[in-house]
């Protein structure tokens, strides 16, 4: 826990925008630069930004081991979920032309979105995990 | 939807699907854990069969993921060969599986079994993939997420060194990985594709180039360390001997081969026979190294007083096995090699079992407390001696079958000098497997009073004896692998894997 | 001779790191080191697959105009690919190390194996007496 104050305050202001800016990453994966895993690891950050400076209590208290756990499972079933969404609907594993958005087109393009999605809560929780797993002093 | 067509896929996207779902799972009920492991895998190996049915009646078939038509997506290539591995490798996740409930109980911590079962599955998925990808880049991925559970696999273990074992793989195989993904990048910098079926089409206008001859040898090297062949097998015996017994057994029966089916589909498929003869002189190089190792594997089994470390060094005789029988490059031979990835498979797997199962009882893994194992553990003992006998070559074992093969193709291509090296090592075998038959059945301590009976529990002993039975059965009716890996080494050797 | 230097010094560049990287794996005995060494490793091979990528006056391949020469987008997406699993691997190392660290007291190869050493022969006598 960080006790100088300036450091704390900014922290405070700069987090909504780091996780937005997380968030735009993530949904524009499929049409320019970035993506699910740049976007998740920015989003890991400011949760790692938070357990540095406002101390890792206060960080257990927004995001939980246990909705941590869950989201580190999440991401991957959105992934494999829209793969096999894709079978049921009659394409190959991971075809998301088939998705029912109209065109193929449109399929592909939200699909991606579908999937960035997935890649960037996992990479985000795995990211946390890691670090409070690295960061524990004192279990076993 | 026509599922029998999504079939193929499903093989690897089941237990994938599976492994974020098995710790959620378990956070409800640890039983539950296990039987989502087991469902997944058990639905591979059925599906597995019957691709191998399909692959034998009507030829290769390809699945494009994403309907992304290859050389632009990943393809998903099954033909007789993968198909049989890919068999022989579900066989052993189903078994292991069954065996792991009881033995994971007693070896790993309470809160860790929900996480342990998910990247046990996600372990066998990466060895799934690698068998089932058909693009050379995707191999490399699926090749790093099979290492990376395997590390953590091995990391489980309960004694301190466990976690030592696992660095020094983990710096072994990220350089394996690495060479091998640096060797991909020369093949796409001269081809430009990275699809198997593509590279195999236009490796052969750039044979004379050096990029390459470079391209090839980093790949093999990489692959020689994943296979552990003599040289570069350091990682081996310390990995074996530190994982809990469940991973010893899916590691030593799956990995390594998996590795060896990769470098047959590199070294003949992809490149063409022909490409070996007149380019450099890989498989005389193989030839001599894999003798040695397999008599190095041996000699340093027979010096072990720890079962395990001495399965770990025979395993590194028995891989041998499989270069030898690559290199010699006849169709006899190599489907010898083909059908030992199927028969090590069962018999390195039956031998960790019984470890295992030992290891339950009595707590122990020094070769002398095998000592009356015969009374105290007469099921264990028995399956434990049908699987020695096999990896000996005595007949009506599967191990005969295949070093029959591995003998007749020798003589076939009169690579004569092999002949005595595989008689030398059988020999040697007897010896480090003779020791220990004699120690359960013959030797008893002076001191000693009555030996109470204390079997393993039925979870453990079951697989165990349904694995030393498929390796009486198959030693017996061999003609069915023998047909299967006879009609996929032909298909190798002739190029004609690919129609 | 100048020209097969000079001319091909990305594969140079690529290949030094590569012997530097391995050379630390090798010969350094912290394991800290080693991982270090082992991501610059895998580091020189991810710059020879992006220095395979360039086309002669390509920009970044993003199409907003799909008149100019772009670069070959396969490669970088390959090693996207690539820097995760080295990521990966990193992290599943380190965490083998602070394991390490807490059995063992240290992170020096060779101190790890005497410890390991004194730690097997003294189970072994107590298991004589």
């Amino acid at each position: 826990m960080n006790e100088n104050v300036i450091i704390r305050t900014v922290t405070q202001i700069m987090l909504p925008f780091i996780q937005i800016f997380g968030l735009y990453v993530i949904a524009h994966g499929e049409v320019g630069p970035g993506g699910g895993f740049q976007g998740g690891v920015i989003l890991g950050a400011s949760v790692i930004l938070i357990s540095l400076v406002l101390g890792k209590k206060e960080a257990r208290k927004r995001l939980s081991m246990k909705w941590n756990d869950v989201f580190n499972s999440t991401g991957v079933l959105v992934y494999a979920g829209i793969g096999f969404i894709c079978l049921f609907l009659g394409g190959s594993f991971l075809e998301y032309g088939v998705l029912p958005f109209g065109s193929a087109e449109k399929g592909n393009h939200l699909g991606m979105v579908g999937i960035e999605i997935g890649v960037g809560i996992t990479v985000a929780a795995v990211m946390t995990t890691i670090f409070f797993e690295a960061s524990e002093k004192d279990d076993d | 939807m026509n599922f029998v067509e999504h079939l193929h896929v499903l093989i690897v996207a089941i237990p994938l699907l599976a492994v974020p779902i098995i710790p959620l799972v378990g956070r409800l009920r640890l039983d539950f854990s296990w039987y989502f492991t087991f469902l997944a895998l058990s639905l591979s190996f059925f599906m597995s069969l019957n691709l191998l049915m399909n692959v034998w009646g009507s030829g290769p078939v390809s699945y494009f993921l994403g309907g992304w038509r290859p050389p632009w997506g990943i393809e998903f290539h099954f033909d007789l060969l993968n198909s049989f591995v890919m068999v022989v490798t579900t066989f052993i996740a189903f078994v292991s599986v069954i065996y792991a409930k009881q033995s994971v109980a007693n070896e790993i911590s309470y809160d860790k079994i929900p996480a342990f079962y998910a990247v046990f599955v996600l372990f066998f998925v990466g060895l799934f993939g690698m068998i089932a990808t058909g693009d050379i880049f995707n191999l490399y991925v699926f090749l790093e997420i099979t290492s990376l559970a395997g590390y953590a696999l091995i990391a489980a273990g309960k004694r301190r060194y466990a976690k030592m074992a696992s660095f020094n793989y983990l710096i072994l195989g990220t350089i394996a990985a690495t060479f091998i993904v640096l060797g991909i990048g020369y093949l796409y910098m001269a081809t430009g594709t990275l699809n198997m079926k593509d590279l195999a089409e236009r490796l052969p206008e750039v044979y004379e180039s050096r990029v390459v001859f470079t391209g090839l040898a980093f790949i093999i090297v990489g692959l020689l360390i994943k296979m552990a062949v003599f040289p570069l097998h350091l990682w081996l015996p310390d990995a074996y001997k530190y994982s809990p017994s469940v991973v010893s057994a899916a590691m030593a029966a799956t990995s390594t081969k998996v590795a060896a089916y990769v470098m047959m589909r590199i070294l003949f498929s992809i490149f063409k026979i022909e490409f070996n003869v007149i380019g450099i002189p890989i498989t005389e190089l193989f030839i001599y190294i894999s003798s040695i190792g397999i008599i190095v594997g041996s000699v340093l089994a027979i010096s072990q007083t720890n079962i395990k470390l001495m399965l770990a060094y025979s395993s590194i005789g028995q891989i041998g096995y499989i270069v030898l029988a690559a290199a010699m490059m006849n169709p006899v031979a190599l489907s010898g090699g083909i059908i030992h990835i199927l028969n090590h498979a069962l018999m390195k797997g039956g031998l960790f079992f019984v470890v295992g199962a030992v290891a339950y009882k009595l707590g122990t893994e020094k070769i002398s407390d095998f000592r009356g194992l015969g009374k105290r553990m007469p099921l264990s003992a028995f399956a434990f001696t049908i699987f020695s006998m096999s990896i000996v070559g005595v007949p009506l074992t599967v191990g005969f079958v295949s070093k029959w093969y591995l003998v007749t193709g020798a003589v076939a291509s009169a690579h004569w000098y092999v002949i005595p090296v595989i008689l030398l090592s059988s020999l040697l075998t007897a010896i480090y497997f003779g020791r220990i038959i004699n120690l359960m059945y013959f030797s008893k301590k002076p001191d000693e009073g009555e030996i109470i009976r204390n079997e393993a529990p039925f979870g453990l002993v079951a697989p165990t004896l349904a694995v030393a039975g498929l390796c009486i059965f198959f030693g017996i009716a061999a003609s069915v692998p023998i047909e299967i890996a006879a009609k996929a080494a032909d298909a190798l050797i002739g190029g004609g894997l690919w129609k | 001779m100048i020209e097969f230097i000079a001319g091909k010094y990305n594969f140079w560049i690529a290949i030094i790191l590569m012997m530097i990287g391995f050379y630390g794996v090798i010969a350094k005995g912290n394991l800290v080191k080693k991982i270090i060494s082992m991501n610059i490793f895998q580091t020189a091979v991810f710059l020879f697959y992006i220095s395979i990528a360039v086309v002669d006056g390509g920009t970044a391949p993003v199409l907003w105009d799909k008149n100019v020469p772009f670069d070959n987008p396969l490669p970088h997406v390959l090693i996207l690919t690539a820097i995760v699993v080295s990521v990966a691997t990193t992290a599943v190392a380190l965490a083998l190390i602070i394991r390490i660290y807490k059995d063992y007291g240290t992170i020096e190869e060779d101190h790890i194996r005497e410890i390991h050493t004194k730690r097997v022969t003294e189970a072994r006598k107590n298991e004589l007496c």
